[in-house]
């Protein structure tokens, strides 16, 4: 691997990323004749920072919004509206010094390509994320070739080089396979070394271990972990499950129908968390242990679709602590409330 | 719970069951035996495919074309099902032992009502002798499970994914049965939906005095919801005992394996232990212990004999080197290793 | 309701070979021959198992045998003046039409000419013209619909519509209108159903499988790679039509023989010979009116026209079984 590294990778605790009021809405019920009269808020006043080298867990329930957040910083969609700033390696910014951080919406044409070498995403379903009729090969190879990185030779190397670095060993018997002749987990490592293999700064992985065995999924975090600690990569790993967030991630972002909602270092955010959300998902994890007694489940009702909300909390229709005061104010703003941790509610 | 003293509700002896295929006979499951009291909850856990919802299928007798039935019984009230007519077997099923099905999305069909599934389920056991009293009962069913009787007219697919696993659970109760199969209930839910369902089948099993059987790839699922726990693997069953004495103590490499990879958010973060490799291809076991090629334990006896059963208490497991009693084995509350 | 495709369970018989690479270009070509070998031969089997398959394969190799018999049997038994399709004549019957004789085994048309002779001539072109139509439609269409999947917007409401205009033209009527104001020869014809097969229902069948290919996760991953517009439709996209595309293929070949006998009974299109200007021969001399009594004018031209016809739609039929795994009957 340190054979073709292009680029000195960032130091860390560099800014990486910067999401600054990050929001993207989708129509509802829009067609050619008729336009869209509601929108779904699915990503709603974002703010983050991450570091080079760093990791951040974005957990939430089904349809909170993390995998358009997931996408929106790989460009795979645009933002509605608010900011994205990357400072990452090997783009350049014209219009000022090195240190200038590069606007998201300023990324096309030739330094798009660069950035597709820097920033990359494992999807979360490892059956519908790689092309049937394509081999192995061909699609951990497709960022180089598309890249034009090495000759087709050199390819076939690298290729090798980064199976037998996610465990698929030897590599010849698995270069010329189909994708339907490997397991879930095989295909999540063949994910993983494809979003590696063009050497990114920063990589965003969507729940790629919630569609696998136990067993497959221990293996798919310790690899993502390892890897990403000894090429020095910063991630953005989306989950539902703090349990695994807590595995993976130095801090975690927890996001309630678009919004986050706590943000904090991970253990400090599950020793004392300040959000009441936070804490019903908490108390949801299973604990592989008959003798624990968890508390009894604090929230009720089902998610509903963030469909232009109403004013006030997001949360204020199944949070046990929610008084008048949330429902009649906006939703409540983003504090520091203890040192670097972040919660966005009235009553704490 | 201390219910293994009553005669069982259901007690499977010596089941073993194959599928012919082309690539060969696949050994799905073999030797496999428990028994359930009634009011007793059981977790079979394991990998996927190695042969938790086959056993499931054998004991609703729902089997694919396929399947062939190499050996055993499934006592179901003290009655062997398994040489009874389709006909005689209809009576047992749903009345007796229900099934909710692993993926709840199939399970209901997406043209009708979802009330209407259940409604028919009932009438076509004759269980209500009327319509509006059917009604009624699913009303009823489905308050239990949390929903909104309202709900009764609308089609699966306006219903979320927890919304459609409630429903399921609602048809499997409509007959009152004694006995409840969960075949991944909660997989494809998330953590939230999952901890409501789980608390709500744990609650009726109770209220009903039900025996229920849960099946499960994630170990953490079945922890507070079980009597037992059954461990299979390669389609044997390769431990069983009390949730609480499998935890506390697991016998077998490969329970401690499975228990061992799973995160907790309880206690000291542990080093996540890697269980490498897949679960065998069953056409072809491993000789021996089928477990051998992944075991850290293995030794050559291993690779070529059938592992002894070893007991402790009201534990069994099969293994040649079965695990002493050592405190860093204990998970989440003594912080582990 | 979404069913898995059924893949063959792993470790099954059909596990691909093992591929070794070395350090060479003639190696990593070797490999990927293996490999493509290997998928056509499981596809094969699939299409073996199946009874219409076998039939088709069967009915069209007898029919590529005769349009290969043909200047074989000029060249070698039959003069050129007796045997000819178009200028021959049979001088040594008395009568035209003659009934089929040892020397004339399907008999002779009413301008003398020998029928089997004719009828194995006319092979050719009809597998020209099939083929040809066949790859125009296809490369139209499969660019079409991937185009206008992947694009959506205008682009996509304007090949839609367009292809909506072709649909509602009457296709026969079209082409009588045309071949009576151009004249046709069997090549423009060709191009001709191969342009309205392409632009029509075609591309909306094709577009519609794109948009499904489209939405799948591993189009926004190659994006995320950095593949282009251009690398997305052609690498991911329309290789995964190709398969839907071969099964149209076959149906086109069906339908162009169909439109090329239609235009030639009615005397349309400027051909040398062909199975329905045999038939236009019979009927424009009155002799379809005389029952059966002159049956070796028709029949022979007619059962071939029916059964490569039917012989290329029972294929489409087989290969939708390869292409389609829904379609599978279970093999486990
Ligand atoms: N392309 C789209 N068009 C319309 N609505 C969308 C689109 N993508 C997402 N949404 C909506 O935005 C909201 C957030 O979706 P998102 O996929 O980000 O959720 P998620 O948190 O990743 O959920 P999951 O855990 O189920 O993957 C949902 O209500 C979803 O229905
Ligand atoms: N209908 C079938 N035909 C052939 N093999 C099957 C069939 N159903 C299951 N199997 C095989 O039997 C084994 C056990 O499957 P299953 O009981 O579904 O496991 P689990 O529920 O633990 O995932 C697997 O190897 C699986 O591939
Ligand atoms: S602001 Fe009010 S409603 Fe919102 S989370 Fe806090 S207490 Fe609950
Ligand atoms: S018998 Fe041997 S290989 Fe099998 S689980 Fe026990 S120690 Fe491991
Ligand atoms: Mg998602
Ligand atoms: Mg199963």
């Amino acid at each position: 691997m340190e054979a073709n590294q292009a680029h000195t990778p960032p130091a860390a605790g560099d800014q990486l990323v910067s999401v600054s009021g990050l929001t993207r809405q989708f129509p509802v019920g829009r067609s050619l004749f008729r336009r869209a009269t509601s929108f779904i808020h699915a990503v709603d006043d974002v703010s983050f920072q991450l570091n080079a080298g760093d990791s951040l867990g974005l957990v939430g329930e089904s349809g909170c919004g993390k995998t358009t957040v997931g996408k929106l910083l790989v460009k795979l969609l645009e933002p509605t509206s608010g900011r994205i700033t990357y400072r990452l390696p090997g783009l350049d910014v014209a219009e000022g010094p090195e240190n200038v951080p590069l606007e998201a919406s300023a990324i096309n044409g030739r330094r798009l390509r660069a950035f597709r070498r820097q920033v990359q995403m494992i999807f979360q379903d490892p059956y519908e994320s790689m092309n049937p009729r394509r081999t192995i090969y061909d699609t951990i190879a497709e960022p180089l070739a598309v890249q034009g990185m090495g000759t087709v030779l050199d390819r076939v190397d690298m290729v090798s080089e980064i199976l037998m670095l996610v465990g698929l060993t030897p590599p010849a018997t698995f270069l010329f396979r189909h994708p339907h002749e490997l397991s879930g987990g095989q295909r999540q490592r063949v994910a993983i070394a494809r979003a590696l293999v063009v050497e990114p700064s920063f990589v965003v992985a969507d729940e790629p271990t919630s569609m696998l065995d136990v067993s497959s999924r221990t293996g798919i975090m310790n690899l993502m972990q390892q890897l990403a600690h000894g090429l020095g990569i910063a991630y953005l790993y989306v989950t539902h499950d703090l349990a695994v967030a807590r595995y993976m991630c130095h801090r975690i972002a927890v996001m309630y129908l678009g919004k986050i909602v706590e943000l904090g270092e991970t253990e400090e955010l599950l020793r004392n968390p300040l959000h009441p959300y936070t804490r019903a998902l908490l108390s949801a994890v299973p604990v592989p242990n008959p003798e624990y007694r968890r508390g009894p489940p604090s929230i009720v009702g089902d998610l509903t679709a963030p469909i232009d909300p109403p004013e006030g909390c997001r949360f204020y229709d199944r949070c046990p602590l929610a008084t008048n005061h949330c429902r009649d104010n906006p939703h409540p703003a983003f504090e520091e409330k203890a040192p670097d941790h972040w919660v966005a509610c009235y009553e704490v | 719970m201390t219910a293994s003293a009553a005669s069982p509700v259901l007690k499977v002896v010596d089941l073993s069951l194959r599928y012919l295929t082309r690539g060969g006979e696949v050994k799905a499951v073999q030797d496999v035996n428990f028994e359930l009291a009634q009011g007793e909850a059981l977790g079979l856990v394991g990998e996927s495919g190695c042969g938790k919802t086959s056993v499931a299928n054998c004991l609703m007798r729902l089997l694919p074309d396929n399947a062939q039935l190499v050996a055993g019984q499934v006592f179901l009230d003290g009655q062997d099902i398994l040489p009874l007519s389709e006909d005689q077997i209809r009576e047992y099923r749903w009345q007796r032992i229900a099934m909710v099905f692993q993926a709840a999305m199939n399970a209901l069909d997406p043209v009708y009502k979802v009330g209407q599934q259940v409604v028919e389920a009932i009438e076509a056991h004759g269980v209500e002798p009327t319509l509006s009293l059917a009604r009624e009962r699913v009303a009823g069913l489905f308050r239990m499970v949390g929903l909104d009787p309202a709900l009764m007219d609308r089609y699966p697919h306006e219903f979320s994914g927890g919304m459609r696993q409630r429903a399921v659970i609602a048809m499997a109760l409509s007959c009152d049965p004694r006995v409840i199969i969960a075949d991944e209930p909660t997989t494809a839910l998330d953590v939230i939906v999952q901890d409501r369902i789980l608390r709500e089948l744990k609650g009726i099993q109770q209220r009903l005095h039900m025996a229920i059987i849960y099946i499960s790839h994630d170990i953490a699922v079945v922890a507070e919801v079980t009597d037992r726990i059954g461990v299979m693997y390669a389609g044997r069953l390769v431990e069983y005992g009390p949730t609480a004495a499998v935890f506390r103590a697991p016998l077998h490499p490969y329970t401690a394996a499975l228990m061992g990879s799973f995160p907790s958010i309880a206690g000291e973060k542990r080093v996540l232990a890697n269980l490498s490799g897949e679960p065998p291809n069953l056409i072809d076991p491993p000789s021996g212990c089928p477990f051998h090629p992944r075991c850290v334990h293995a030794t050559d006896v291993c690779r070529q004999e059938i592992p002894p059963r070893v007991e402790r208490d009201d534990q069994w497991a099969d293994c040649w080197h079965p695990l002493e009693e050592v405190p860093s084995l204990q998970p989440a509350k003594a912080g582990g290793t | 309701m979404i069913t898995p495709p059924n893949f063959p369970p792993p470790g099954s018989a059909s596990d691909p070979p093992v591929v070794e690479v070395g350090h060479s270009r003639v190696r990593l070509l070797i490999a990927r021959t293996r490999l493509a070998l290997h998928s056509f031969r499981a596809g094969w089997s699939i299409f073996m198992e199946s009874a219409i398959g076998v039939l088709s394969l069967v009915i069209i190799g007898i029919f590529a045998i005769m349009a290969v018999a043909h200047p074989i049997l000029m060249l070698t038994i039959w003069d050129v003046d007796t045997y000819d399709p178009v200028t021959g004549y049979a001088f040594d019957q008395v009568d035209q039409p003659a009934a089929p004789s040892w020397r004339h085994p399907l008999g002779t048309d009413p301008l003398g000419r020998d029928v089997l002779s004719q009828l194995l001539w006319s092979t050719r072109s009809e597998f020209v013209l099939g083929i040809t139509a066949a790859l125009v439609t296809v490369a139209i269409a499969t660019t079409v619909g991937a185009v206008s999947a992947y694009y959506g917007g205008l682009v996509d409401v304007f090949f839609m519509r367009l292809a909506d205009l072709i649909i509602a033209l009457p296709g026969i009527s079209l082409l009588i209108v045309l071949s009576a104001l151009f004249k046709l020869n069997l090549f423009y014809l060709a191009l001709v159903i191969g342009i309205l097969g392409g632009f029509g229902g075609t591309a909306i069948i094709l577009k519609s499988q794109a948009l499904s290919i489209k939405v799948k996760p591993y189009i926004e991953a190659a994006t995320v790679a950095g593949g282009g517009h251009f690398h997305i439709i052609f690498v991911h996209i329309i290789p995964n039509l190709l398969p839907l595309s071969l099964l149209y293929m076959m149906f086109t070949v069906t339908s162009a023989i169909f439109a090329e006998a239609v235009l030639s009974f009615l005397g349309l299109l400027d051909l040398r010979m062909s199975w329905g200007i045999m038939i236009h021969t019979a009927n424009t001399g009155g002799y379809l009116m005389g029952g059966t009594r002159y049956w070796w004018l028709v029949v022979p031209a007619g059962a071939s026209i029916t059964l490569l016809c039917s012989a290329f739609y029972l294929g489409g039929r087989a290969l939708d079984e390869v292409v389609n795994p829904r379609l599978r009957r279970r093999h486990d």
